[in-house]
């Protein structure tokens, strides 16, 4: 076969790949959005769910993901944006630092179930805040730290010297430097992955299983006093996320319209994933914008 | 700290530097500088102390929960670890193995692998080295969105599509490995295509160009010269994918089967080490043996995936040398 | 200008954190004392909390009760939460939930002190094995029954059905179901290997979708218009409402409701609550389950079974 053809067959796979890929995309979107919209409904976003009677809505479960996406993200980027400047700025290369690499890669690749595990026995039994939001928070906290840490420091690296000595010219100390000069520079980066990675936090459900629990008390709507039982903002109560809803049902639900339940909550996560996904992409769009256009 | 350093030093002469510096109007403005260098620091550096804190803390007490069964219950560990008789509700004589759950969780690794290597590096090459804008402007984002879907959707889509085409053509429940293989696989294609991608992408332009001038075809200058120089690198993105796909529990336990026997083949169900924590862990009782036994392959998954590190680590190593 | 407009944004950004995060400091040591359990002094009105968790497939019933219950005393909370039964009667020993469910007898467990719990038998709950329609079969001898689900016989024509390979849809160990179907049904021998599904809807749709595939599920799921799965008869005894109360068919057990020993005025005033007839009459016969009262048999903890 000459080299010309071989050439030719092996591109065309290679597009063919690529094709497969994006086929994946469109048909799993397609699948998930045709099946699950129709399930969408003003009601089902606004009615509580139902133990066992058809007809159940997932308001309560909606409104818990992205409480704890909240709580995590409130836990993870102070301390995940400070431990990247550490690695961007203030680490020298030694054992400590390579260490410290280490662990965030461990943290970055183990099983979320692990972390749920975790989680349960530290959050939930151990400091006794049983299966509540803040278990669930901080364990999704520790899957979620390190790739906030990779995000800030890729951001700083990012950022050209000349502003870094700039700073340091002006007589600024190094720590000024960063606050003033850097920290903003590389905020639009920093933000954008913070932004993705929310993604990721409001879809994970294996780490929550163990810890945010899989069940919700009748929240009261009306009730915004955080102390209160049954407040939507107690810290510590149970609640099951939407993707762990997803699950529950599936595994253990019994109530007779289980597939449009899950059909529909899979179709409203995956909807917010893609906002997430979108609202990133134009926000590093803008500032991008406003950066170069200045 | 502060208050010993004020007190040592020579009262005289510190008032008259205070008074300079106030003349300067630079007093305050560098006082408050400096405590908040050494605040901001202090936080910087408790933030990555909290890191280490973590990792350690994660090792120590799941070891401590996963040797209970050992210590306490005097499991015998090597039987647990290549026993394949699970039994835990069996009145007599109750026997734990778990070599079936390793056994899967290996065998939907490699196969889940296997399935989305080919495609993702397809894809990687398509995006690094043929279509460069369709690469960035569609691929991109593709991969992305990929990323980000649950993956309980996938498990979803899987006990929706990938099952009941299971039963249709090979027969049974269509519960089986191969299901949860292809779920893993397609969750974790994106992945492994976009770090497959960046690694092309780090290949120096002079190799191609280098290539291109003594007459190669595209496709050999890819086969040839890229992907050797990219090597270890797209097999670090393979096994990243691959330590993804081993930690997955609940889209795998939505389509796998869950059966504590070893699987004949790949059309039979069968169980890993995730799904069998998920299944039983709320039915058994805290302290009970079933329930250590639970914690001691929670703490095998956690040494598994440091097995997957080092390997990462080795191999990242090899390219920097 | 527009470098300091973002550095306001964030400082803006990290000060609402700080100010959030103190706040939830705040709330965390107030929740704590104001969770306790109130054991109510004044002597009419109740209120306080009530934690209830374990058992998932008494959770639908629990949760029910707990919204009636709620709605006549606006002042009382109560969380139900699953977990499964194994998780119920830890806890409840822990004393992390006031009421612990399980579907199966505390003595059963290991490391559990059933006599440090007071038991509560809130329901029954029947169950036979569901077989799919292409097997062929309606009614097998217990001889048989065990001998399809300890592998022994791999198809339905060696008792007596179709030329059909035997498919097994098992329980997760541990579960309260297959506990019960393992005592009752057969006679504790160790079934053998099969699918392993934790929810009774799954459970049905593989049994109802595969070709001899058979099961176990509780009576609640045969309807009299489904004919998806066949509903097994056990030695010519149906498996109904009936035959389950007089004790005619063997596979049943109690859903129960632990607490300790001494449960506080508010736990016992719910557990009334759910032995009265608006639950036993209206809220369990609606899920499936039979009443208590129904039952003219009763059995112990190491299953014998004795007349009322």
């Amino acid at each position: 076969m000459s080299s010309k053809v071989t050439n030719r067959i092996a591109l065309s796979v290679i597009i063919l790949c690529a094709a497969v890929m994006a086929g994946i995309l469109v048909s799993l979107l397609s699948y998930i959005l045709f099946k699950g919209v129709t399930n969408i409904s003003w009601q089902f976003l606004t009615t509580s769910a139902s133990p066992f009677l058809a007809g159940g809505g997932i308001k309560d479960q909606l409104w818990n993901s992205f409480y704890v996406l909240i709580i995590t993200m409130i836990l993870t980027i102070p301390i995940g944006v400070s431990g990247g400047i550490y690695l961007a700025e203030y680490a020298k290369p030694g054992r400590l630092t390579s260490f410290i690499r280490t662990c965030v890669e461990v943290l970055a690749s183990l099983p979320s179930i692990v972390v749920g595990m975790f989680g349960m026995l530290i959050f939930v039994n151990y400091f006794g805040f049983r299966f509540s939001v803040i278990s669930g928070a901080l364990a999704l906290t520790v899957f979620n730290l390190p790739v906030i840490v990779r995000v800030t420091e890729d951001g700083f690296r990012a950022l050209s010297l000349h502003q870094k000595e700039g700073g340091l010219a002006l007589g600024l100390t190094h720590w000024h430097t960063i606050k003033t000069i850097l920290l903003p520079a590389a905020f639009p980066s920093i933000l954008t992955g913070i932004i993705l990675s929310a993604g990721r936090v409001f879809g994970e459900s294996a780490a929550l299983l163990f810890t945010a629990g899989l069940s919700t008390p009748d929240l009261n709507f009306s009730n915004w006093n955080p102390i209160s039982p049954n407040s939507p903002l107690n810290l510590f109560r149970s609640a099951e996320t939407l993707s762990v809803h997803i699950w529950a049902v599936n595994t253990g639900g019994i109530m007779p319209d289980v597939s449009r339940i899950a059909n529909g909550s899979a179709a409203v996560l995956v909807v917010c994933v893609l906002l997430f996904n979108l609202f990133a992409r134009a926000l590093g769009k803008m500032i991008n914008q406003k950066f170069s256009g200045k | 700290m502060k208050i010993s350093k004020i007190a040592t030093a020579d009262p005289a002469s510190r008032l008259d530097n205070n008074a300079k510096l106030i003349n300067e109007k630079g007093l305050l403005w560098r006082l408050t500088d400096r405590a908040s260098e050494t605040r901001g620091k202090m936080f910087i550096y408790s933030s990555a102390l909290l890191m280490i804190v973590a990792v350690i803390a994660i090792t120590l007490f799941l070891m401590i929960q996963g040797l209970r069964a050992f210590v306490v219950d005097h499991l015998n560990f090597w039987t647990f670890i290549t026993g394949t008789q699970w039994y835990p509700d069996r009145t007599v004589n109750p026997s734990y193995g778990a070599f079936p759950f390793i056994f899967g969780s290996m065998a939907v690794t490699f196969l889940a692998a296997l399935i989305a290597t080919p495609i993702a590096i397809g894809t990687a090459i398509f995006m690094a080295e043929l279509a460069k804008k369709w690469g960035t402007k569609v691929m991109q984002p593709v991969i992305e969105i990929l990323v980000g879907i649950p993956s309980v959707v996938y498990g979803l889509i899987g006990l929706s599509i990938i099952v009941p085409f299971m039963r249709q053509h090979f027969g049974g429940s269509g519960f089986n490995l191969l299901a949860g293989a292809i779920v893993v696989g397609i969750m974790i294609l994106p992945t492994v295509a976009s770090i497959a991608a960046d690694s092309i992408r780090a290949v120096p332009d002079s190799l191609r160009q280098a290539s291109y001038a003594i007459g190669a075809t595209k496709w050999q200058t890819i086969w040839r010269v890229v992907i050797p120089a990219a090597g270890s690198s797209l097999v670090t993105a393979i096994v990243l994918g691959m330590s993804r796909a081993f930690g997955e529990a609940l889209a795998v336990q939505m389509v796998i089967g869950n059966v504590t026997k070893l699987p004949g083949s790949i059309f039979d169900p069968s169980a890993t080490l995730t799904t069998i924590i998920t299944l039983s862990m709320g039915h058994s009782t805290m302290g009970s043996v079933l329930n250590d036994a639970l914690w001691s392959l929670g703490f095998l998954l956690l040494l598994i995936s440091y097995v997957f590190i080092v390997i990462i680590r080795f191999l990242s190593r090899r390219r920097n040398a | 200008m527009k470098k300091k407009n973002l550095l306001a944004i964030g400082l803006a950004f990290v000060l609402s954190l700080t100010l959030i995060l103190s706040g939830c400091g705040n709330g965390n040591g107030s929740a704590g004392s104001s969770s306790s359990k109130s054991d109510s002094s004044s002597s009419e009105a109740l209120s306080g909390k009530i934690t209830i968790g374990g058992s998932t497939a008494l959770q639908p019933l629990a949760a029910q009760a707990a919204k009636e219950f709620m709605e006549k005393n606006p002042n009382v909370q109560i969380e139900v939460q699953g977990g499964g039964s194994g998780t119920g009667l830890s806890e409840a020993q822990a004393g992390n939930f006031d009421i612990g469910m399980s579907d199966v007898f505390a003595e059963s467990k290991t490391n559990i002190d059933a006599k440090a719990l007071k038991d509560y038998q809130v329901a029954v709950v029947g169950m036979t094995a569901a077989v799919n329609p292409k097997a062929g079969v309606k009614n097998l001898s217990k001889k048989d029954l065990q001998a399809v689900f300890t592998g022994k016989v791999k198809n339905w024509k060696e008792v007596g059905g179709k030329n059909q390979k035997i498919t097994l849809v098992n329980r997760p160990d541990g579960s309260g179901t297959r506990a019960t179907f393992d005592q009752f049904a057969l006679d504790n021998k160790t079934p053998a290997e099969g699918i392993t599904q934790d929810s009774t809807n799954t459970v049905k749709k593989i049994i109802a979708e595969t070709p001899g595939a058979v099961g176990y599920m509780a009576l609640s799921y045969f309807t009299a218009n489904d004919k998806s799965v066949v509903k097994l008869s056990l030695d010519g005894v149906e498996a109904t409402e009936k035959t389950v109360a007089t004790g005619e068919f063997p596979v049943w057990a109690y859903e129960h409701m632990y607490t300790k020993s001494k449960p506080s005025k508010l736990v016992k005033a719910f557990i009334d609550f759910m032995m009265s007839d608006a639950v036993q009459g209206k809220d369990v016969p609606a899920q499936g389950y039979l009443s208590v009262k129904d039952m003219k048999v009763q059995r112990d903890a190491t299953g014998k079974q004795t007349d009322k």
